[in-house]
């Protein structure tokens, strides 16, 4: 029995890591190869020993699909491939492929400046993995091999993110990567047409909510940033440098253009200008507006926008900083935090999720006094606020991606338990698909039932066509012909056709049959009562009278004769070919019922 | 024709010149004709290949072909076609037998049985699908043939079986086209076929081809169309469609659910799953909600379009459609707009700041959630947020829709309403703006929402705010904060850009008048007046005092205490502004002062019945004109138009009344007054002179009776022949003036002849009013007319000259609602004192900004003229984008116009003014004589005269030599 083998490495009812593994159809995908931002030991990378076991990875692997350039997604991979050897091919789109290199170096940086790590990637490393990158268009099919091919489509969320469908034969597996089914000020939602694979691996961030109109919290959060800086306050925004961070931009830059406001906004450097560059670059993965402007404008050159010095910080008056990493965990936003949170009037703004264990966690939560390192405390009079700008379908969005692509069944990865939990039973109560959410290290095994195609040859198709109606997909129908079967090839042709490919002479078979029938009179006389019989029941049929005194009905032959020993009984020999079976066998029960009285 | 025959035989020898020359322009046209189908025929016979036979028809194609002979064509095609073996060349001889059937004045059921004879024999589907297309054609233009129509629909039914999807689709679109009606058809014999034409169409709805899909429920749709009413049953089949993979289908079967839904809305049908059972129209509503979240952008913007139209829903499920039910972490939360509510409904302004604001509250039961309601929610929540614009427009203008029959409704989009506001795309920011302007009826707005919709004032785009301005003038606001606050941001928006001053007045004026109560509390604030302290007066051309000064003005004027609070450089204020700029701020009865407005104001109310009254009154007393002596019939006139004229003055809404009125007393003043010119009782050549007053009366009269056509709005049939007939009057008077002042008699003629033209186009135009222009001089001169056909020009203008005189004056019935057309140039102002230099030559661009009121199509008809010191003028049209619709009946033209001229000495002004194009036949239909034959399209949108209807504004320009 064929199967869908799938095993998350990570990211199974957790966040971060993303990892998983599929099998299909003989061969192996791996989807995203991510770090996980809580753990700073060797927990922060997939298992990659559990596929090691088994040999090499190359050997095992096919390849291996990025989604997009978040580090969840992305961190491991030159430790995968350099440090535990993969030569095969990757698969990401063109975005990612052009910031996915920038994240990683300054992941490596913090790592190992900062925190001191050895036995860490290089950057050497990250660029030798960069070049086993093959780079993939929107909706471009990419045939990884003979069998196997891949086909992004977009997913909102973030520069370049895309979904990917891996089919084999008629078996497919979707992966969606992260996505966002609600547009933003700077990238579309996510779209996928129904292509329904046999299994749709979704991420379920928000499982358990449904969130407001994201017109309100573009209008809270612009609210909140101005009534800080009209306090004199500053405002603190961390980010991830790329993705949310560019669409906070868009929206404070329009915002303070509108508005005519002189406070200076500081986006924390270094990457960013890089990035920046790469997403005035990349306009087509852009939503409608930026795409339909840039040729006068392009969004992303910000005018009011500048790049952050370490110094500023310290300035007196209001300012509005961006500063990378987003969930405070360390990095400059942290700094600056911790500048910044002794003050009541200054306020930190979180616009996505947190993990747990990190410092944005932790005072998202309310706690307002932090432990820091080396027994430091830090009280936080700062206001905290949360803005959900995080670019994830929410428990609706999942649904209506599900709805369109029409799967089979669904898995849920990229989730907490328990919030996915709530959500498999919605899937499996609302739309009636088999739900699953394995664990990290845990192997989902799905059944399929490959369709097999075997081809037709046109004349029996003609032929078939023009006996009756045409074919509908509730009403099968019955047609002759041989299959035959060569070198993995299904060809169904017609039986004449199949002889003469085989060589072979035909052979008439006849079925034949005795009615005995009581009846006195002569036989021509009983075989014309036999031919009015036949002509009123089988009215679409053609019925004959042959002069010898035969019935055909079609092909099927009627004679009468009389056995010698009994006068009274006739006998009606009936003799048909083996296709004509349906009606043969009718004709004859029909027969055997006896022939009405004629009427006197 | 007969009396133009009848004039032939008559006519004089110096005239056989210009007939013989119109003789041979049709004589012309005739030899055309034959050879037609005679060429084609020879070109057909001689092309070798199927390319060359192609090429023929493609040659053949591009000229029309007379109605007289399309048959013989149709024959030669048809022959060629039998012969053809190239299935290409069938192809287009198929079409141009569709062609040819549509020609008009020919008869295509001789060509039927041919057409469905060769169908028979075709194999090509390709051809077979361009041949039912001629049926089809052939079908329409004969809607009346119920035999015909049966046979094409047998025809139909036969090739639906086709295995190309091109021919079923055709055979689906000849169906939808002419299945017959139910009622129509006779019940026996050929009744079987026609009866389920929808259960046949109805069976391809589940096609394994989308387009045969998509053409079976487009055939539906024709169907209703026509007036067949769907069967209900249909519904259910339709809703399966919903979900079928093809955007093309999913869209089609929206729209013919909406369809059924509007036919059926009462009925009920049952919930699946469940032992409910609702109405049809809420049923569909939520399956066309649902798609609003497609796939597809089609489909979302059909959808969101279609909800619009849907207002028998129940206001339970409309509602629903706002309401997409938050949680966070399985626990219910509010929305932001609730939040908002709560916060203003608790007397405390919306912090923001307070941590937890949004926290999530109670727990909600897993159980109960449900993902995908099957029903509206969230409908429009989702459409709004849409990541195309389209589907956001076309929500906007659903929400509005639907907000106009709902006043509850209303209530409730309004926080979406006001959130669009902040749109990045700028057409969806106007629209919604445009669409809360027209709910603002049923709406009150709250404090935080004024302050959301009060931050678009800071927009760049002059077109926002300028709606915003208008969405102003007719807001409820709940509170006086609300009045202040609008008024500071409006304010705000006046310094940021100046330019916006009269729309702020304006807007500010509104405001006013609407709630003076809310403004009554805020006046010392206002006008910071201080109850011991005398403060600074304040500088009276500032604008933005003068904003201030027409908010409390107008809020002043129903709230008689207001006054008491002003301080006395206010009242002096007042004075001034009342003066200068009247428009805006009104008449008040101010204590202690006796203003002379004040007098007038209160008369203008209360006496609006009586003004009314009067204007019949002296229309009236003007009938009995027929009995007065010349001298008297004058002088009542001038009192009656004098009288009209002030009574416009004083009365806005029956100026367009009094000014068309006058306007044709006008006309009957000049023409008495020509008629008792003395001239008539002396011989001709002695009186040159003397007859300037006549032909210029004449002159004056035509111009005044075009400016009666075409520069009031709503003037109906009626009239349209009164001024035609005074027009009539006119040109006779002027044949007389010219027969009186001319000598020989060669123009004469040609003038007689133009005028008897006039005479007997205005008799087929008006044929149905003849009856009501009883005694005038139309009706006598067509008694005459079979005379003045044959008699010389002398007598003709002798005949002429007596009927003028004993022509009774015809009554102009009034219109209902009749509006003078007017523009104001706002800008150029024509204050500048600094010329606008430009190299000679070269081009300068003028900004010219007006308003217009009561133009009709003032993309085609609004002119602007440019008129330079030497006398040369310009005339530019302004492309149609350059109008903007504010409000009904409004039209705003921001242009620019080029002005370029040759090097001046010094600074000179130019004059810019706005013309209104006209063109007389064009509001007549087509003349009977040109039917057939081609008309050229440019004919109707040529301009015949222009009329100025602005004050004309100097723009001071020099152009400089070119430095070399």
């Amino acid at each position: 029995m064929p199967e869908i083998r799938v095993t998350p490495l990570g990211a199974g009812q957790d966040v971060g890591r993303s990892c998983i593994l599929v099998s299909i159809a003989g061969k192996n995908v791996m989807l995203d190869c991510g770090m996980h931002m809580g753990f700073n030991d060797d927990r922060r990378f997939p298992d990659f020993s559990y596929i090691t076991q088994s040999g090499r990875l190359t050997d095992f692997l096919d390849c291996v699909i990025i989604s997009h350039f978040h580090l969840d997604h992305c961190g491991a991979l030159p430790y995968f491939s350099e440090m535990v050897g993969y030569d095969g091919p990757i698969y990401m789109t063109h975005p990612t492929q052009a910031i996915c290199p920038i994240l990683l170096e300054d992941y490596r940086k913090i790592a190992v400046d900062k925190k001191g790590e050895a036995n860490f990637f290089t950057s050497q490393m990250i660029k030798d993995c960069m070049k086993k990158v093959v780079a993939v268009h929107l909706h471009q099919t990419v045939q990884v091999d003979d069998e196997l091919e891949i086909k992004a489509y977009y997913a909102g969320h973030v520069l370049g993110a895309a979904m990917f469908q891996i089919k084999v034969g008629s078996e497919s597996v979707v992966y969606t990567g992260d996505y966002n089914m609600t547009p933003d000020r700077h990238l579309g939602a996510a779209w996928i047409d129904k292509c329904r694979p046999n299994l749709l691996i979704t991420e379920s961030t928000y499982a358990t909510t449904i969130r407001d109109s994201k017109r309100c919290r573009e209008r809270d959060f612009l609210k909140k940033v101005h009534e800080t800086v009209e306090r004199g306050g500053k405002v603190l925004i961390p980010v991830f440098a790329l993705g949310r961070a560019q669409e906070l931009c868009i929206l404070l830059e329009t915002f303070w253009e509108r508005m005519n406001l002189k406070v200076p906004i500081y986006f924390s450097t270094g990457l960013t200008e890089k990035a920046n560059h790469y997403y005035k670059l990349f306009i087509p993965w852009t939503n409608q507006k930026i795409r339909k402007t840039f040729v006068q404008r392009n969004m992303f050159e910000f005018k009011h926008i500048k790049a952050f010095d370490r110094a500023f910080a310290d300035n007196p008056g209001p300012m509005v900083v961006f500063a990378t990493p987003g969930m405070l965990h360390a990095g400059q936003s942290l700094q600056i935090f911790r500048k910044w949170a002794g003050n009541e009037k200054n306020m930190v703004i979180m616009p996505g999720y947190c993990v747990q264990g990190t410092v944005g966690h932790k005072i998202l939560s309310g706690q307002r006094k932090l432990e820091m390192e080396g027994r430091q405390v830090l009280e936080v009079k700062m206001q905290v606020e949360y803005m959900s700008f995080s670019a994830h379908a929410d428990a609706k969005g999942i649904m209506q991606l599900v709805g369109q692509a029409e799967p089979e069944s669904v898995l849920l990865v990229h989730g907490e338990a328990k919030k996915m939990e709530f959500l498999k039973q919605k899937i499996e109560q609302e739309l009636r698909v088999s739900c699953y959410m394995p664990a990290n290290g845990e192997t989902v095994t799905l059944p399929t039932s490959p369709s097999i195609p075997v081809g037709i040859s046109l004349g029996l198709l003609k032929r078939e066509m023009a006996q009756g109606l045409l074919p509908e997909a509730r009403k099968p129908r019955l047609l002759h012909g041989a299959l035959i079967m060569k070198d993995s090839n299904f060809r169904l042709v017609s039986s004449e056709q199949a002889l003469k490919e085989l060589g072979l002479a035909e052979h008439q078979l006849r079925f034949t049959c005795r009615v005995h029938l009581h009846d006195t009179r002569k036989e021509q006389e009983m075989a014309l009562r036999v031919y009015s019989h036949l002509k009123s029941v089988l009215k679409d049929h053609c019925v004959q009278h042959l002069p010898d005194g035969s019935v055909t009905v079609e092909s099927i032959l009627i004679q009468a004769a009389a056995p010698s020993e009994d006068p009274g009984t006739k006998v009606l020999l009936v003799s048909w070919t083996y296709q004509d079976e349906e009606l043969g066998s009718f004709l004859t029960s029909l027969l055997k019922k006896g022939l009405p009285q004629a009427p006197s | 024709m007969a009396a133009h025959l009848k004039k032939r035989v008559y006519e004089e020898f110096t005239k056989v010149v210009q007939q013989q020359q119109e003789e041979i322009a049709t004589k012309k046209l005739r030899l055309t004709k034959p050879s037609k189908s005679a060429a084609l025929h020879i070109d057909l016979c001689k092309a070798t290949s199927p390319a060359d036979a192609l090429q023929y028809l493609l040659q053949f194609a591009r000229k029309p072909v007379e109605a007289e002979s399309v048959e013989g064509v149709v024959r030669i095609l048809l022959e060629h076609y039998y012969k053809e073996n190239d299935p290409s060349v069938r192809l287009k001889i198929a079409s141009l037998l569709g062609l040819l059937s549509k020609t008009a004045g020919f008869s295509p059921d001789c060509i039927m049985d041919d057409a469905i004879n060769i169908l028979q024999n075709e194999k090509s589907h390709q051809v077979l699908a361009q041949l039912l297309d001629t049926l089809l054609a052939i079908g329409t233009k004969l809607p009346e043939n119920q035999a015909i129509q049966m046979r094409l629909v047998d025809v139909a039914c036969k090739h639906l079986t086709d295995t190309s999807h091109g021919v079923r689709n055709k055979c689906l679109q000849l169906l939808g086209n002419l299945g017959s009606l139910e009622k129509s058809v006779r019940k026996d014999a050929e009744g079987v076929a026609a009866r389920d034409v929808q259960k046949i169409i109805g069976d391809y709805f589940s096609d394994q081809d989308p387009r045969v899909r998509t053409a079976a429920i487009k055939a539906m749709l024709q169907l209703h169309e026509r007036g067949l009413k769907l069967h209900q049953a249909i519904y259910n089949q339709a809703c399966k469609l919903l979900s079928d993979d093809y955007e093309q289908v999913r869209s089609a079967a929206v729209q013919l659910i909406w369809v059924v839904s509007q036919l059926y809305p009462e009925s009920i049908v049952p919930i699946p799953s469940s032992n409910e059972e609702i109405r049809l129209v809420d049923d569909a509503f939520g399956k066309i909600c649902h798609m609003v979240s497609d796939g597809s952008w089609v489909v979302r913007v059909q959808a969101a379009k279609l909800l619009g139209s849907m207002e028998q829903v129940s206001s339970h499920f409309l509602e629903q459609t706002l309401d997409k039910k938050l949680m966070s972490d399985l626990r219910r939360k509010r929305t932001a707009h609730e939040r908002a509510k709560e916060l203003y409904s608790s007397g405390e302004f919306s912090s923001g700041r307070k941590w937890g604001d949004d926290a999530p509250k109670e727990e909600v039961d897993t159980g109960a959630v449900n993902l995908i309601e099957s029903g509206a929610c969230g409908a429009f929540v989702h459409g709004l947020e849409d990541e195309m614009y389209e589907v956001r427009i076309a929500a906007v203008e659903a929400l509005c829709m639907l907000a106009q029959s709902s006043p509850s409704f209303a209530e409730k989009c309004l926080d979406f309403l006001v959130d669009m506001f902040n749109d990045e795309i700028e057409e969806v920011r106007l629209q919604s703006i445009h669409t809360m302007r027209k709910i603002s009826n049923n709406i009150t707005l709250r404090e935080d929402q004024l302050d959301t919709v009060l931050a678009v004032l800071e927009d760049s785009s002059r077109d926002i705010r300028e709606a915003l301005h208008e969405l102003l003038c007719c807001t409820n606001v709940s509170t006086k904060e609300g009045i202040h606050l609008a008024l500071v941001e409006l304010l705000k928006n006046l310094t940021k850009y100046p330019t916006d001053r009269d729309s702020i007045w304006k807007c500010l004026k509104f405001l006013g008048s609407r709630h003076p109560t809310l403004v009554l509390p805020l006046v010392p604030e206002l006008l910071s007046t201080h109850p011991f302290f005398d403060t600074a007066e304040p500088d009276m051309d500032d604008p933005a005092y003068i904003a201030v000064l027409v908010l409390i003005f107008n809020a002043a004027k129903t709230c008689p205490t207001m006054p008491a609070l002003f301080s006395d450089h206010t009242f002096r204020h007042y004075a001034y502004l009342r003066d200068s700029l009247s428009h805006l701020v009104p008449a008040l009865r101010l204590p202690g002062r006796k203003l002379v407005s004040s007098a007038v104001s209160p008369s203008i109310i209360s006496q609006e019945d009586p003004s009314q009254q009067f204007l019949q009154q002296s229309l009236e007393r003007v009938y009995s004109l027929q009995h007065l002596d010349p001298q008297g019939a004058q002088e009542l006139l001038e009192f009656t138009i004098r009288d009209l004229q002030r009574l416009g003055e004083l009365q806005s809404e029956l100026a367009g009344v009094a000014d068309f009125s006058a306007t044709y007393l006008r006309c009957q003043l000049l023409l008495i007054k020509a008629l008792q010119e003395k001239l008539w009782d002396v011989a001709a050549p002695l009186y040159l002179k003397q007859s300037d007053l006549a032909s210029a009366a004449a002159k004056q009269i035509m111009e005044e009776t075009y400016k009666m056509e075409f520069m009031y709005s709503g003037v109906e049939n009626k009239q349209v022949v009164i001024i035609h007939h005074m027009r009539l009057q006119a040109k006779a008077l002027q044949l007389i003036v010219t027969a009186r002042t001319t000598r020989g008699l060669d123009p004469l003629f040609g003038m007689c002849e133009k005028f008897l033209q006039e005479v007997d186009f205005f008799q087929r135009y008006f044929i149905a009013d003849l009856p009501h222009l009883q005694d005038s001089f139309v009706d006598k001169l067509l008694d005459l007319m079979p005379r003045l056909m044959t008699s010389k020009p002398a007598e003709v203008v002798k005949i002429l000259q007596t009927m003028l005189r004993q022509s009774a004056f015809l009554h102009l019935p009034l219109p209902e609602q009749i509006h003078k057309a007017s523009a104001t140039i706002i800008e150029p102002a024509g204050e500048s004192d600094n010329p606008l230099r430009f190299t000679s030559g070269l081009v300068v661009a003028l900004d010219v900004d007006a308003t217009l009121e009561h133009v009709q199509d003032p993309q085609n008809t609004v002119k602007v003229q440019v008129l330079y010191p030497d006398g040369q003028a310009q005339m530019i049209h302004p492309k149609p984008a350059d109008f903007r619709n504010p409000g009904p009946g409004r039209h705003r033209l921001i242009t620019q116009v080029y002005l370029s001229h040759t090097a001046w000495t010094e600074a000179c002004q130019v004059e810019v003014r706005l013309l209104l194009a006209y063109n007389s036949s064009a509001r007549i239909p087509k003349c009977p004589w040109m039917e057939g034959g081609e008309v050229s399209p440019q004919v109707e949108t040529n301009i015949e005269g222009t009329i100025p209807f602005s004050k004309p504004v100097k723009v001071y320009i020099m152009p400089k030599p070119a430095r070399r």
